[in-house]
This record gives C-alpha cells, structure tokens and sequence, in this order.
C-alpha cells in the first residue's frame, strides 16, 4: 500500500475542517475531534515508517498519475522520520489543554484545532510531497496557520505575528523564485525528475541563483543566525503551546527542505564544492549557536530565553548541514528528533507555570521546584538534556556532532559545540538553581502553587521520558532511519 | 583474561537506582526511608564481593546492554581495577549510610529525602564508573555522577552553598565537555574505546595527537581529582553536609576522576605510547607540585573540614603521580592508596561530623581538650591521621611504601622526595589536631560525651579498617593481588 504517505496527510486535512465545524458549536468536541484526527494520521505515520523500513521508499501518485504530469508524495527514510516527529508533537501539543497553552479558553469562533490540524498538515505535506511547486503550497498553507496561531498569544503577539508575516513571505517568496528559476530550466517540478535533468545543467548561472534564493528561503524560515530575528518576538508572544509547536517541529522543518535539496534534488558534491552552500551554512550556524546561547543567558523572561535558546539550537542543526559529512549530518538530523522533544516539553512547562502561577520570569520562580516535583522534574530532565548530559538525547546530538567536527578536521566547530553546552548549562542551571536551590522568597504566587492537572502533566511527563528513552535508543534510530539518509554524502 | 557473561555487574549498579525509587516515596516514615537505603548498600556490597573471587582468578563478569552508538554498546565489565574501586566505595556506602543517619537526624538536616536519594543515585554512577568496559559507558556514568551530586553540594541551600553548587558546576562541567572531546578524539583515532590494559590507540599513532589527547584527559579527569590548577571547587564543596564531604569528596567523586585517569593512561592512550610521547611528564609536573602546595595550604586552615580537603587534594594528587610514572611498583601504591586513602579519609571526615554534630565546633582551633570527651573519636582520628602521614602499621604505610618504592624504581629521585616531604606536612597538619585534642588544656569545661552510636561505630569501624589493611595487605579481600594484576596487565611485568 503505497498510499501511507497521503494517509498521514488526509486526516489532518480532513479533521482540520471537521474540528473547525464543530468547534462552531462546542470547543470540547473540536478538542476530541482534533485529537482523533492526529491519532489517526500518528497511526499512519507509525505504519510509514515501519513499511519504509522493511521495503524502503514509497511513491504514490495522486490521482494515479504519474510524474512528471501528476503530483508525487513519497515517503522515504527522512521523509517518514519527520513526518512521525511532526505528528507525535502535534498530538501532545493537541492533548495540552488550552487553559494552559493558550493563557485562557479561546472565544467561541477562533478555530484554534482548525488552525493546529492545517499547520501539521502543512508541515507533514512538505515533508512528504515529492513535487517542488506542492511543496511550495503547504509551506504557505503551515505558514498561514502559523501567523494565525501566533496572533492568539496577545497584543504583542499580533506585532510580531505581522513581522514574521513579512519576512515569512520574503521567504516563501526567495522558495517560489527558486523554483522557478529551476522549473524553466528543466521544465519540471517534479523532485526525481528534476534531480536527472538537473545534472547537466550544473553550471548554469540559473540553477545556482535557483540554488541561492531557495537557501536563502529556507533559511530565513528555520531562523538561522543572522536571519532569524523574527524568531524571539514571534516565539516568546505566541502562547506557550504555539510556540511549542514552532519551535519543536515548525522551523525544522525549513531545514528538512534545505537537506532534500542537497541530498535529492541536488547531488551533495554540487552544496559542497561547486557552490559553497554547506561551508556557509556551517559557519553562519558556528556563529549563531553562540550567539543564541549567550542572549538567551541575558534573558529574564522563561520564555524569551527558550526563544533564544531556540536559535542556537537550531544552529545545531544548521551545524550538521554544514558539516556535509556523515557523522555530522546524522547530529543534525538526530537533534531535530531531540529538540522537538527538548523544546516542546521546556514550552510546555513554561505554560503550566504561567497557569498555575501567573508567573514568567525567572527570578520569581525560586522555590517552586519543591511545590510542583513532577513537573519540575519534566523541567529538569528537557533541560540536561539541552545541556547535553548523558543518558539523554541532547548528549547524542552533540556526541555525532563533534564526531563529525572532527572528521571534517574544524576544530572550531568542535569549541562552538563545547562551549555552547556551558553556555546552555549557565542559562538552564540558573533556573534549576531558582527552582531547588533558593529558597521561597515568601511570593504569594509561589506559595500557593501546587501540581497542575494530569492533563498537564502527562505531556510533559511524556516527552520529559521520551528524552530518555531517545538518547539510550539513539543507535537504533541512526542505524536504521539516519544512515539510509546520509549514506549519499561523499 | 577471560570473561564470562552476569547479570551481576548490571545488578550492582542497579539496586541503588531501585532503593532511590523507593526512598521517594511519598509519606513513608523516616525508618521506612532509611532502610531501603541500608538494605541496597547492604546488597550492592554483597553482590560486588560475591564477584571478587572470580575476578581474582582472572575470569570476569560481563555484561553487553545494547548499542548506545553504532559500534559502541552500553556494556559493563568487572576487571581487577574496577573492583578496587568498586568494593572500596560498597563497603564504605554501608557505614556512610549508618552515620548519615546519626548526622542527619543529629543536626538536624531539612530535606533527608532528597538527600538519601541523591545519595543512592550517587552510589549507582560510582559502580557505572567502576564498571564500564568501554569510554563512552564511563561517560555516561560519570556525567550522572556530576548531577547527581550537585543537589548534595546546595544541600543546605544557605548563599554560601549555593555559591560552592555553582562552582562546583563550572568545574565540573567544563570537564565534562572536555571529556566528551577526549571521548570522540579517542573514537576517531582509534575506532573503538573499548577499555584494553596497554592501550587502544594504533600503534603507528602521530605524537601530536597523543598528547592532545591526553591534555583533554588531563582538562577532564584532573577536575575530578582536583589537581591543581582544577581543584579549588571541592574545598568550597566542604559547604555540603560532611557525610557527603566524607563519601563523595574523599572517596566516590574524586576517585572517579583518579580511577579515570587510570582508565585513561592505562587503558586507552598506553603505557608504551604515554611514555614515548613524554606527556606523563606535565601531569607529575602539576601533580607533585599540587602534593606539596595543597599540604602547605593545609596547615594554615583552621576550618577542620577544610584542611581535610586540603589534605584530600594532595592525596589524589598522590594517586595521579604513581600512575604518571608507569612503573609497576608504583601502580601498585597508587591502587592501593585509592583504597587506603578513601577508608583513612573518610575516618577523618566522620570524626569532623561527629564533633560537628555533639559540639557544632568546625574550627581546629575551638578543639582543645576535645579528646578528653570524645576519646574513641579522637582515637580514631589519630590512629587515620597517623596512616596518611605514612607511619607504620597503618595502611598509609603500605601505599606510599610502594610509591616511595616505585620512585626509585623509574629513577624518579625528586618524586621520591616529594612524598618523603609530603609525609612530614601531613603530620604536621593532622597530628596537630591529636596533640591538641588530648594534651592542650581545655578552655570550656562543658562535657560533651561521644555522638551517638550510629556515628561512633562507622568511624571506629573504619579506623580498624586503615589498621587491618595496614597490617595485612594481602589478605582478604586480596587488594594487593588485585592492584599487582592491574600493573602487570597494563605494565606487562617490567614497566617502562
């Protein structure tokens, strides 16, 4: 059954109007709609990637036709891996209860599931279509949404919704010139067929500004140091269960596009020695990891600081394109696995502490470890393993990534990696500190704060032990799913 | 050597990890608490000795998890090195356990809960540390080591604590990424980081990677053992309660960094290719100058838990420098002195708890006459004191005999002075603190009595212990066989 791919795709499109329907009528029965819509298309992504690792890629043609005339959706090892990242954060993120991740029950009419369900069927579309112009549709159809969703977070929200809005279109805009460009040389859109006719066109002056814009595009959309100031204005307003979404599965998606370029549509000697793709890549993101990494020590506000915290992470991943190496690519690729459960989790409980509290900036939060343990506790575990301590999956990221620093012989990389576990260790100790450390400044806030509901609790318990488990089954993952990818790197 | 496969090694690390979910536990009451801390140091004991008479033929306990990185398993392995260090820290748990109770419920302490448990996860890392068969499984464990002891060190959650909890993170921290490159470097020029006694690395290997490698090593396992320039987090470290000072900062932590040095020079870079690059050379550089600078420093404190850590700064620094000369008889004493200095030590810190708990005096100078009240404490404390200074028949002896022996071994003349001179310092610093104890007049007159039993009896216990394994260092449990069989497999016989 080929059709696994559109399967993952079709609930969420299809509950993302059902949730929208009902939601009209009772926010609870969007709420239960939205999460049967993101079961449905979990079991999916589940059978995708247990199909693709038993028998390999899977391409359906819609509407059985085939490329070039008809729109492909193939799911392969990368393809499946992200699309099973974005769905499994997706539900947790559904499941949270808006209370929480909202500040307040949304007014009757917003059509908050609606919105959710149409950004992961975006991103699930961009991970799985096989065509360029399609591609371009759901990066448009998740960046709407997602405009949308931030705008929920407040009056500053709206600006830095309005903002992203912008420079969001620039990028989609560099993607669709891009292709283009691409689409006039070779006369396709379709990814396999263009990869063949590409080849011979290497040297064209069209298809290395095709090259250019698209990265560029992509770019800007996963954040990447120096084009990511969007990011900590649109990610520490939007509510704190948007911004999990955002920041765990949204802009790695943007660098999913980047590594299909150079992997599929591109052969990775073209990213690597004819156009120095991956060499800037690879220090825009050195520069960005510090940079991230010291603002977000300079941060009072919870969230502002993962915001920041973001674009260095993501860097990291940035890091991995650049290193164009195996080892260094599989950290890359294994860190968009890790910091979606990082990240989402750290978004998570900062929404909880907002609800429970009112509470938002770190200084205030002293004392608060011993009345909520458990959430503290999902707290504590997401960020060691931000810091990169072992058994976690952080440790793994970083363990690949210095090991591909070294294979490509950039000791500089291998000190930006180092140093930026201790600057991460400052700005997250800092907090565990104010949590466990110092005691109550008698703060009414704190004082009365007690354990949220298991509603709360549970997704972020979830991810804080799927960061566990990730990091001790982490061979398991490269071995099957990231070495498959990275096996047509020189 | 061969090895065979057992659930043991696994299970040693394990049963803390089981007791920390039970001492958790909500609304148990203290007792309740208490035992399944007594009960898992009792089994983690049992089943690390019931490993020792296999290891001592040769045959060791084995035990392969999963793979934790392509090529590289999450694998555990008792060799003779391990179970020196893992029966040493077992055994030492037991009565630790029983004396933080005394102190814990004398002070009396806030939060025993957290502090039992982070204890017991403690205890798990240490066995992880001693028995990884690979690089990477140390890694792992030493790393939850670092954590795990951070809630000990803020325990008391006063500024000063919070300070030594920050700076002991800074420390250790940067070690630890140091030795995440150490780790990787290893891999790749090796392949593998599977522990082997003579070294991994290819023969063929350049001299400048070698002592890159073992300058990472160096930036890493040297905070733990707290050579100087590394070493200053673990005095401020004193601020955590002294079980914790007695346990971790004198045998498990800082062992750890001692015991991955041993893994490192002897099991990773090699003897031969250690020597050949002359690197050994800028670690007994920095370690001999911290025995004797750390000894000097110990004289002028007066806070009695920070001499402690002053003196257990120079005898780490002792260890490390018997492994840099790489001559068998000082391996031996170096192993050795792992095992005698912890059990010396940890008599020290427990007579500073005790007193601290009967008298809340910290200052050597408030101790006069204290001997006449506290004659078993004090007993205690001379009889250990006298051990590190090197005076027969305590075990002190039987190490630094070995290092001394060693020293003119490798022709090492000035090493051999070092220790000679060290010794005097020690006796200087610690015997002091008899003579006053028992011989100054006392300036109060309040009667103060022993501590309670559950305090007096560990360190009575492990006073008896320095002096047993003083005069018997090849009776059970055999740590002289154990130490020779470590030098013989990484040294080959002869030394370099």
């Amino acid at each position: 059954m080929s059709s696994l791919s559109i399967l993952i795709l079709a609930p969420l499109l299809l509950f993302a109007f059902i949730t929208t329907l009902v939601g009209i009528w009772r926010l609870r029965w969007a709420y239960v709609a939205a999460i049967i819509g993101m079961v449905l298309a979990l079991i999916a992504a589940s059978a995708g990637i247990f199909r693709v690792l038993s028998e390999g890629k899977l391409r359906y043609f819609l509407g059985g036709w085939p490329p070039p005339f008809g729109i492909e959706y193939v799911l392969d090892h990368l393809s499946a891996f992200m699309a099973l990242i974005i769905v499994f954060i997706g539900l947790i993120a559904v499941v949270y209860p808006p209370e929480a991740g909202l500040y307040q029950t949304p007014r009757k009419g917003i059509p908050l599931y609606g919105l959710l369900l149409l950004l992961f069927a975006g991103l699930v579309g961009v991970v799985i279509t096989g065509d360029l112009f399609n591609l371009f549709v759901f990066l448009e159809i998740y960046s709407l949404a997602s405009y949308a969703l931030i705008t929920l977070g407040g009056d500053r929200a709206v600006v830095a919704s309005f903002r992203y809005l912008i420079l969001g279109t620039i990028a989609g805009s560099f993607y669709l010139l891009g292709v283009g460009f691409i689409y006039f040389s070779t006369g396709t859109l379709n990814m396999a067929d263009a990869a063949q006719r590409l080849v011979p066109l290497y040297g064209s002056p069209a298809v290395m500004a095709a090259v250019a814009l698209i990265v560029i595009g992509m770019c800007i959309k996963m954040a990447l140091f120096p084009l990511h100031v969007w990011l900590p204005d649109a990610h520490s307003y939007a509510s704190p269960m948007v911004a999990a979404v955002l920041a765990g599965i949204q802009i790695e998606v943007a660098a999913y596009v980047v590594v299909r370029m150079m992997l599929t549509i591109f052969q990775p000697q073209y990213f690597i020695d004819v156009l120095p793709v991956t060499t800037v890549i690879g220090w825009m993101a050195a520069v960005g990891i510090i940079f991230g990494s010291v603002m977000a020590i300079a941060q009072r506000d919870f969230k502002r600081m993962l915001a920041y915290s973001t674009v260095a992470q993501v860097a990291y991943i940035g890091l991995g394109i650049g290193l164009a190496n195996p080892l260094g690519l599989i950290g890359g690729l294994l860190h968009i696995l890790n910091h979606a459960f990082m990240k989402s989790c750290l978004f998570l409980v900062a929404g909880g502490i907002r609800y429970k509290t009112g509470l938002h900036e770190i200084p205030r939060f002293a004392g608060l470890g011993r009345k909520m343990p458990l959430m503290m506790a999902g707290f504590t575990v997401a960020a060691l393993s931000m810091v990169g301590i072992p058994p976690t999956g952080g440790f793994f990221s970083k363990w690949y990534l210095v090991l591909g620093s070294i294979d490509a012989n950039n000791w500089v990389f291998v000190g930006v990696i180092l140093a930026s576990s201790l600057l991460t260790a400052v700005y997250f100790f800092r907090m565990i500190e104010k949590l466990y450390a110092v005691p109550s400044s008698g703060d009414a806030a704190v004082e009365q704060a007690t354990e949220p509901s298991p509603r709360i609790l549970v997704p972020i318990l979830v991810l804080a032990v799927g960061i566990i488990i990730l990091g001790l089954i982490n061979a398991f993952i490269v071995t099957q799913i990231l070495m498959p990818v990275v096996a047509l790197l020189p | 050597m061969e090895t065979y496969y057992s659930l043991k090694p696994l299970l040693a690390v394990l049963v803390s990890l089981l007791a920390t979910v039970l001492i958790v536990i909500p609304n148990q009451r203290p007792n309740v608490r208490e035992s399944w801390t007594i009960m898992a140091a009792l089994a983690k004991f049992a089943i690390v000795l019931s490993m020792l008479p296999s290891v001592l033929q040769g045959n060791y306990p084995a035990i392969t998890l999963f793979n934790i990185s392509p090529g590289i398993s999450l694998a555990l392995k008792v060799d003779s090195l391990g179970i020196i260090f893992g029966l040493s820290a077992s055994l030492l748990w037991i009565l630790t356990s029983f004396f933080s109770i005394g102190y814990v419920r004398g002070v009396p302490e806030h939060k025993q809960t957290r502090y039992f448990a982070s204890f017991a996860v403690c205890l798990s890392a240490t066995m992880g540390i001693a028995f990884a068969a690979n690089l990477l499984t140390l890694v792992i464990f030493y790393e939850i080591l670092t954590i795990a002891t951070y809630p000990l060190v803020i325990h008391k959650e006063t500024p000063e604590a919070i300070f030594g909890g920050r700076k002991y993170l800074v420390y250790l921290l940067t070690g630890g990424v140091f030795l995440l490159f150490a780790l990787a470097l290893t891999y790749q020029l090796s392949g593998t980081v599977d522990f082997r006694p003579g070294g991994i690395l290819p023969a063929q290997i350049g001299m400048n990677s070698v002592i890159m490698l073992f300058i990472l090593f160096l930036l890493s396992f040297g905070v733990k053992s707290a050579v100087m320039p590394l070493h200053s987090w673990l005095p401020t470290a004193m601020v955590a309660p002294t079980p914790v000072s007695a346990l971790l900062h004198a045998v498990a932590v800082v062992k750890a960094g001692v015991f991955g040095f041993a893994r490192a020079i002897g099991f990773v870079i090699g003897p031969a290719l250690l020597h050949q690059s002359g690197a050994a050379g800028i670690l007994a550089g920095f370690t001999a100058a911290t025995i004797l600078i750390a000894s000097l420093i110990a004289i002028r404190q007066d806070n009695l838990k920070m001499r402690l850590a002053y003196s257990t700064v120079g005898h780490l620094s002792y260890i490390v420098l018997g492994m840099t000369m790489l001559s068998p008889g000082a391996w031996v004493g170096a192993l050795l002195h792992i095992v005698n200095h912890a059990v010396m030590k940890i008599t020290l810190f427990f007579c500073a708890g005790a007193i601290y708990v009967r008298t809340h005096r910290e200052k050597v100078s408030e101790l006069n006459g204290i001997g006449r009240q506290m004659p078993i404490t004090m007993g205690a404390f001379t009889l250990a004191s006298m051990g590190l200074a090197g005076i027969p028949p305590i075990n002190g002896f039987i190490s630094k005999w070995y290092l001394v022996q060693g020293s003119f071994d490798g022709g090492h003349l000035a090493i051999a002075v070092v220790f000679l001179l060290s010794g005097l310092l020690n006796a200087g610093y610690l015997l002091s603190i008899t003579v006053r104890a028992f011989f100054a007049p006392s300036d109060r007159f309040t009667k103060f009595g022993e501590a309670s039993a559950l305090m007096v009896v560990p360190l009575a216990l492990t006073a008896l212990f320095s002096l047993l394994l003083g005069l018997f260092p090849d009776r059970f449990p055999y740590f002289y066989q154990l130490a020779s069989q470590v030098a013989t497999s990484v040294l080959g016989g002869g030394g370099l």
